[in-house]
C-alpha cells in the first residue's frame, strides 16, 4: 500500500502524518483516504475527484495527477502548493 | 457591550465593546484563512463560520465559544461528490465545485439556517448548522444554464426571510438577480421587475428584461413592515412596498455622489429608514473624492443625506464589501458598523449621527456582523 504523507491541518485532522492506503493511482488513493478519514472529505479532491488547485500531490518526488500509477510503498506526499496571498 | 464578529482575508476577529468607550479584539480564529462570514445565531447562542482554506476549499465551522475550538459542519458539497470515483470523470449535469460560501442566514423555525455560495447553490440545515444540504429546487432551475457571474463569482450573497412565516424566502445572485419563495423553498420564481438594467445598451433592455441577468448587490427587509425591501444593486438603489414582487428607483437624481455600492443596511425600528456606502462604480469601487460617508434616507428613499462626523474626510479611498456592514438595536440609539478592506472598522452608537473607528490595523475586512 502507499505511505501517504500529509502536514498539517491535514494531519492533525487525520491523526497522523503517515497512512498506509491502498489504490492503483493517485486518484485512488486519494478517494481511499478521504472516506478512511471524514473529516478532510472534500479538502484533497473538490467534488468532481479532481485535485483541488492549490494542493500538490508527489509520488517518489515527482509531481503527480490523478492518473499517476502508485504501486507498492511509494511515497504519496499531499503539499499545499506554493501559491496564495 | 456589542459583540462585532469581522470576518477578514486572514481570520476570523472578536471585537467587544461599545462606540462610546471603544472596542477590543477578544478573539481570533482561522488564522490565515479567509473568514467569508460570521455570525451568532441569537437563538441558540452557537457561533457560526463559513472559512475558505485557499487549499482545501471551503466549509463552514461550528461552536459555542469562539475562544475554543470549532466544529467542521457537514453536507455543502455540490452534487457528484456522492459519485467521486477515481480517476473521476464529470457527472451527467455537473455543476462545478463549491468554491465559497458568502452568507449564513437563521431561518423562522427552530434548528433551521440557510447559507449561500458560489456558484449559485442555496443549502440548508435543520439542526443549528451541523449538518447541510442542498436546495434542490433551486440548483435544478430551469434557467440555471442562462445564469452568469459577476466580479465576484456566481455568488448567493443575500438570503431574507419574512418575519415569522418560514414559508416565504428571498434570495438574490450577481449576475443573476432576485429569486422568491412561497413554499420554504420548493419553488422559485425570478422577480426583478423594475429594474433599470444600465450597464447594458439601452436597445438591448426591453429584450433582455425577463432574463436572469441582474446584478443586486444586497437586499435588506424591514421587519417592521416586512413587505418593503431597500435593494442596493450594481448601479442603483431600489425599494418594494410588495414583498419584493416590483422594484421603485428611489436612488436617481437624490444627491447621491453614486448609486453604485455592495452593502445596504436598514433600522429594524423604522421601516422608512435605510443606509447605504456609495463608492464610485464600477471600474474604481471607492469611496468618492477620498471621503468616507454614510448616507441616510428616512423617508423611504424620497431623499438622502450624508452622515460621517468622525469618518474620515480626506484622502481615504476605501472598499466597503456587502457583507461588511451591520446594524444592532434601532431608533435614535441605531448601532452601525462597517469594515473595509484596507483593515479599519468604523462604528456609530446614534444611528449615524457620530462614528469612531472601532478597529484598525486588520486585514481586508470581508463582513462585520453583531452579534
Amino acid at each position: 500500500m502507499a505511505q501517504v504523507m500529509l502536514r498539517a491541518p491535514l494531519s492533525e485532522l487525520c491523526g497522523g502524518r503517515t497512512h498506509a492506503i491502498p489504490g492503483a493511482t493517485v486518484g485512488e488513493v486519494l478517494v481511499a483516504l478521504e472516506r478512511d478519514h471524514p473529516p478532510i472529505a472534500g479538502w484533497v479532491l473538490d467534488e468532481q475527484g479532481r485535485i483541488r488547485e492549490h494542493v500538490n500531490v508527489f509520488v517518489n518526488g515527482i509531481h503527480g495527477e490523478e492518473r499517476t500509477p502508485v504501486a507498492g510503498d511509494d511515497r504519496v506526499h499531499v503539499l499545499p502548493a506554493i501559491t496564495g496571498g | 457591550m456589542t459583540e462585532l464578529l469581522v470576518g477578514t482575508k486572514k481570520g476570523l476577529f472578536r471585537l467587544e465593546g461599545d462606540p462610546s468607550s471603544g472596542f477590543e479584539i477578544t478573539a481570533r480564529a482561522f488564522a490565515g484563512q479567509s473568514v467569508e462570514y460570521a455570525m451568532r445565531d441569537a437563538r441558540t447562542g452557537r457561533y457560526l463560520a463559513s472559512v475558505t482554506s485557499w487549499f482545501y476549499g471551503p466549509r463552514i465551522w461550528v461552536t459555542d465559544d469562539p475562544t475554543g475550538e470549532w466544529e467542521q459542519a457537514k453536507g455543502t458539497l455540490l452534487p457528484g461528490d456522492e459519485e467521486l470515483v477515481a480517476p473521476a470523470e464529470p457527472p451527467d449535469g455537473y455543476q462545478g465545485a463549491l468554491n465559497r460560501l458568502w452568507v449564513i442566514v437563521p431561518g423562522e423555525e427552530d434548528g433551521v439556517l440557510y447559507a449561500g455560495g458560489d456558484p449559485g447553490p442555496l443549502f440548508e440545515s435543520r439542526d443549528g448548522g451541523l449538518t447541510w444540504s442542498l436546495n434542490r429546487g433551486l440548483w435544478d432551475h430551469p434557467t440555471r444554464p442562462e445564469w452568469n457571474p459577476g466580479a465576484g463569482g456566481l455568488c448567493l450573497h443575500t438570503i431574507v426571510t419574512w418575519p415569522g412565516d418560514p414559508s416565504k424566502l428571498l434570495l438574490a445572485i450577481s449576475a443573476v438577480g432576485v429569486w422568491l419563495s412561497d413554499d420554504a423553498g420548493a419553488t422559485w420564481r425570478h422577480s426583478n421587475e423594475g429594474i433599470v438594467l444600465r450597464y447594458l445598451p439601452e436597445e438591448a433592455r426591453a429584450a433582455t428584461a425577463e432574463k436572469p441577468q441582474h446584478c443586486v448587490h444586497n437586499v435588506r427587509r424591514a421587519p417592521e413592515r416586512p413587505e418593503r425591501l431597500f435593494m442596493q444593486f450594481h448601479d442603483g438603489i431600489y425599494r418594494s412596498d410588495d414583498a419584493g414582487g416590483t422594484w421603485v428607483d428611489v436612488g436617481t437624481d437624490k444627491g447621491l455622489p453614486s448609486d453604485f455600492g455592495f452593502p445596504i443596511a436598514v433600522d429594524p425600528a423604522d421601516p422608512d429608514s435605510a443606509y447605504v456606502i456609495p463608492l464610485i462604480g464600477a471600474e474604481d469601487r471607492t469611496t468618492p473624492g477620498g471621503v468616507v460617508r454614510v448616507w441616510e434616507t428616512r423617508d423611504a428613499g424620497a431623499s438622502w443625506e450624508p452622515r460621517g462626523d468622525g469618518l474620515p474626510e480626506r484622502d481615504a479611498y476605501l472598499t466597503i464589501l456587502r457583507e461588511a456592514f451591520d446594524t444592532r438595536g434601532g431608533g435614535e440609539a441605531l448601532e452601525l458598523y462597517f469594515g473595509a478592506t484596507s483593515g479599519e472598522v468604523f462604528g456609530s452608537g446614534d444611528a449615524g449621527a457620530t462614528w469612531s473607528q472601532v478597529g484598525d490595523h486588520l486585514p481586508p475586512v470581508y463582513s462585520v456582523r453583531t452579534a
